[in-house]
């Protein structure tokens, strides 16, 4: 049934922002560190090794891909709901301080990328076969 | 006349997400309409129906005066259920299925470097325009530059060093318009900085920082690079909260006096 997927992908959110919030206070911040990112791991293991034991039919897997489907979506309303206004009238040290700092970071991109950059035909490999494996699903 | 504009506001408020559902699938699809026919596909249609939100985000606060976009007007009040954290942190995590974890391991160590690299980086930048804009106080320059970082890292940096509200407000700000830049340039800028592999998305992640701008600009550029960028991202507000008020601020501190 796809409530099973679909509980699965909550369940590793929650138990995610869960031990986010515990490290969070581990390490006295005020804020969730990486609580999605562990989710995301927890998912990607979980579902392989119920995949694996053959506990992962097509319609659990189909509660966990419309969420994954529906996620542009998810995004445009996310965009919808920003505070555009206060950042377009913050004033232009916030402009100029936003501005500078997407520019520059931009331009790092492909220098850390060039960084061990031996791994780059590895990874450019793996998004083809990404390709393949998550092209209809 | 008047009966009917009132049920239908009625019906849209009480139904507010699938109103939501609605209207953002109607955006959506007008949006790849544009990007098929318009743009003969040069510009994708998830980064036209991006700008459409952002546009609508705009007119929102314009209208109402209130923070959460188009999201403030009574019937429209699903699109923040829709895009808020709860569904979006959802979505992210459901777009790692079916990737297998040696692709994260396999970039893993890029994205740390790039998450070091783009807090840094960015309380610097943040610093630098804030003295250049009069603000030559440890406590305001580490605060603008926490707002550099994340719409998230300024204020708690703020609060944590007692900024005044002020200088919390500019902080948000100057996230907020790094958050909305990312959404718009990056499929303009995809190409020439080479994000077009997990690793450089996990770079990318991890340089930006912003969990909504990266969710936005990867979206618009690639959806399958999604998952790398989000996983760096999302640590990287919970490592500027952690060294804005302390290393960052001391540092800030010895610098300026």
């Amino acid at each position: 049934m796809a409530i099973f997927g679909t509980a699965l992908l909550s369940i590793c959110l929650l138990t995610g922002l869960l031990l986010g919030k515990l490290l969070g206070i581990v390490i006295g911040v005020d804020a969730n560190v990486g609580g999605v990112g562990i989710a995301m791991l927890m998912l990607i293991v979980v579902a392989e090794k119920l995949h694996q034991s053959g506990h992962m039919p097509q319609p659990s897997r189909n509660g966990i891909l419309f969420w994954s489907s529906i996620y542009i979506p998810i995004v445009v309303a996310m965009a919808a709901s920003q505070n555009v206004r206060a950042a377009i009238t913050g004033g232009p040290a916030a402009i100029i301080a936003g501005t500078l700092v997407v520019a520059i970071s931009f331009a790092l991109v492909p220098l850390i990328s060039r960084l061990g950059s031996s791994d780059d035909i590895d990874a450019s490999v793996s998004v083809q076969q990404s390709k393949t494996d998550g092209g209809e699903q | 006349m008047m009966e009917i504009g009132a049920s239908l506001e009625s019906v849209l408020s009480k139904y507010s997400l699938v109103t939501a559902f609605s209207l953002i699938g109607i955006m959506v699809w007008v949006s790849y309409l544009i990007s098929s026919r318009i743009t003969k596909g040069r510009i994708h249609g998830s980064a036209i129906a991006i700008l459409f939100g952002l546009l609508l985000a705009y007119a929102g606060g314009v209208i109402t005066g209130g923070e959460k976009g188009i999201a403030d007007i009574a019937c429209l009040s699903g699109i923040g259920l829709m895009g808020g954290a709860m569904l979006r942190d959802l979505a992210i995590v459901a777009t790692a299925f079916g990737v297998r974890l040696n692709e994260f391991t396999k970039t893993g160590l890029s994205g740390i470097v790039a998450l070091l690299a783009g807090v840094l980086l960015s309380f610097i930048i943040g610093a630098l325009v804030a003295y250049a804009f009069g603000y030559r106080d440890a406590v305001s320059m580490t605060t603008i530059g926490g707002g550099a970082a994340t719409y998230i890292v300024g204020p708690v940096t703020g609060t944590a060093l007692g900024a005044s509200s002020e200088i919390i407000a500019l902080s948000v700000a100057a996230g907020l318009v790094k958050s909305i830049l990312v959404m718009i340039m990056t499929p303009f800028v995809a190409k020439s900085i080479g994000l077009d592999n997990p690793r450089s998305a996990m770079i990318f992640g991890g340089l930006m920082g912003t969990t909504s701008g990266v969710a936005g600009g990867l979206a618009a550029t690639d959806e399958r690079l999604v998952p790398y960028g989000a996983m760096a991202a999302t640590f990287y507000t919970g490592l500027g909260c952690l060294l804005g008020p302390s290393v960052i601020f001391v540092v800030m501190k010895i610098i300026v006096g």
